[in-house]
């Protein structure tokens, strides 16, 4: 475990969970940047404590969640607290049941964290696969973390995307091909995550990451 | 809509005193001091940058530590995508660049005399933060596999190494169709012809390797001003287009050129 020492008027204590999967140098300045104190941890006990909980995310789906899995219970301790939890990228897409990215690597159902009920496919409309770079976000209803971003513009880079069973589960859209869930959040609002990387989409990004973190303080 | 992206580079070497700094090559081969990389990053960043290019062109390992812990503090400053370059020759170093807070590092003449490296990062680190780079240049010969037309005359692109003073014979269409199958996630097309120009890119070029993958292709070299990032994207179909001096010598601000894109319909974040 690792500590950034907190800055002086930190309005969050926020833990990055690292499961293995490489750099969370830019998701952990991002969040400092956007107020946190942040703690990046491998120990599922360390959950319990936090103002809110960032599972970040590049790779491949079933890795990800064979990483994760020592984090399984505690996330879903966490989730049925209320305390905010936030998927990034491929973090987002372990919130949903499962992805068509394990049966198509040959290795069958990989259950997902099934926070949000659904399962993520890749683009098959005849796109450029992955999607990469800048494209816009078209907020679709209310929520604490799309505060002021409507219409802004985050970046992408992914060849799947989710598609929860609740139509209500999709807080922004993005159009790639076809409109695609950009953000998705559980019924009770505190379990959400973005396709795209904030911690890549500039001011965009920061901003969300601020909502994120005033979030975790309202707690 | 996906936008198209507009992508400042530095070149950074070491100073007398062994600092990282950026040069920029003026007139050909000069290079001249143009500043410090973070401020550099910090302002770019600050621009409305799309993505930001780090280039390491230091001849020697010696500066090795130095180039990375400057990517570091480049990294914490710069919310946008970081690609690094230069000196990126093993597996090894593809991991401590990533580490040190890149999102992607691209590769060239490592990847050209070792293939099985682009395998084995996009299959360590993923597709997504191994962009392969080529220095091409035009040739009129019959050597090529893939012939474009060029001011009413035949010609193939040859891969080169050491700024262009060495040929390798591989075609750079064939070489782009064998990265993206071994799994690069992006192609960054150089052109040696166009280095210096400021008249434009390479727009036969871009579009031989835009034609032939399906990879995102970032077009280099030549841009003089907005009307060159424009006939990129229009008539070559480049993905990105990456521009160092105009941007360096406060010639054109990023907003500018994407102004400029914007009022000719082409999608961009403003």
């Amino acid at each position: 475990m690792s500590t950034t020492p907190p800055p002086e008027e930190a309005l969050a204590e926020v833990v990055v969970v690292d499961y293995g999967l490489g750099n969370l140098r830019s998701a952990t300045r991002g969040l400092e940047r956007a107020g946190a104190a942040v703690t990046i941890t491998d120990d599922p006990d360390a959950l319990g404590d936090a103002d809110g909980v960032v599972l970040p995310g590049v790779g491949a789906f079933s890795e990800g969640m064979e990483n994760a899995g020592p984090f399984r219970e505690a996330l879903r301790e966490a989730a049925e607290r209320g305390q905010p939890i936030f998927g990034i990228c491929l973090g987002m897409q372990m919130l949903l049941t499962t992805s068509e990215e394990a049966e198509r690597a040959g290795e069958g159902d990989v259950e997902g964290l099934d926070f949000i009920p659904g399962r993520n496919v890749r683009f098959s409309q005849g796109q450029k696969v992955p999607h990469m770079g800048w494209n816009e976000l078209r907020v679709e209803r209310d929520h604490p973390l799309v505060d002021g971003v409507d219409g802004e513009y985050a970046y992408f880079v992914h060849s799947y995307y989710a598609i929860p069973e609740d139509e209500g589960a999709v807080v922004a859209t993005t159009g790639y091909g076809i409109d695609f869930p950009s953000i998705v959040a559980n019924e009770a609002g505190n379990v959400f995550g973005t396709q795209f990387h904030p911690e890549k989409s500039g001011e965009t990004g920061l901003r969300i990451l601020r909502n994120f973190v005033e979030l975790c303080a309202d707690r | 809509m996906l936008t198209k992206r507009i992508i400042p580079c530095i070149d950074v070497d070491l100073d007398e005193d062994g600092n990282a700094a950026v040069y920029t090559g003026v007139h050909f081969e000069d290079l001249k001091y143009t500043g410090d990389p973070v401020e550099m990053a910090k302002r770019y960043n600050e621009a409305g940058a799309d993505e930001f290019v780090f280039l390491d062109i230091t001849a020697s390992s010696d500066g090795r530590e130095t180039m990375l812990d400057t990517v570091s503090k480049v990294a914490d400053e710069v919310f946008i995508p970081l690609t690094v370059g230069g000196g990126i020759r093993t597996r090894e170093d593809i991991k401590e660049t990533l580490r040190a807070g890149a999102d992607k590092v691209s590769i060239n003449t490592a990847a050209l005399s070792r293939p099985e490296l682009v395998t084995e990062g996009a299959t360590a680190f993923g597709s997504q933060c191994i962009v392969i780079s080529v220095d091409a240049q035009r040739r009129f010969d019959e050597d090529g596999e893939y012939y474009a037309q060029v001011d009413g005359e035949s010609c193939w692109f040859e891969c080169t190494v050491k700024g262009g003073r060495e040929g390798t014979d591989v075609d750079v269409v064939a070489w782009a169709k064998e990265a993206e199958e071994r799994g690069a996630g992006e192609l960054f097309v150089n052109s040696i012809d166009a280095d210096g120009t400021k008249d434009g890119y390479d727009v036969p070029l871009t579009k031989a390797v835009c034609d032939s993958v399906s990879t995102p292709v970032i077009a280099s070299s030549g841009c003089g001003g907005p009307e060159d990032a424009y006939e990129v994207f229009a008539d070559a179909g480049a993905d990105a287009a990456l521009a160092a001096s105009i941007f360096h010598f406060e010639e054109y601000t990023i907003r500018e050129v994407k102004e400029y894109l914007a009022d000719r319909d082409v999608p961009v974040r403003l």
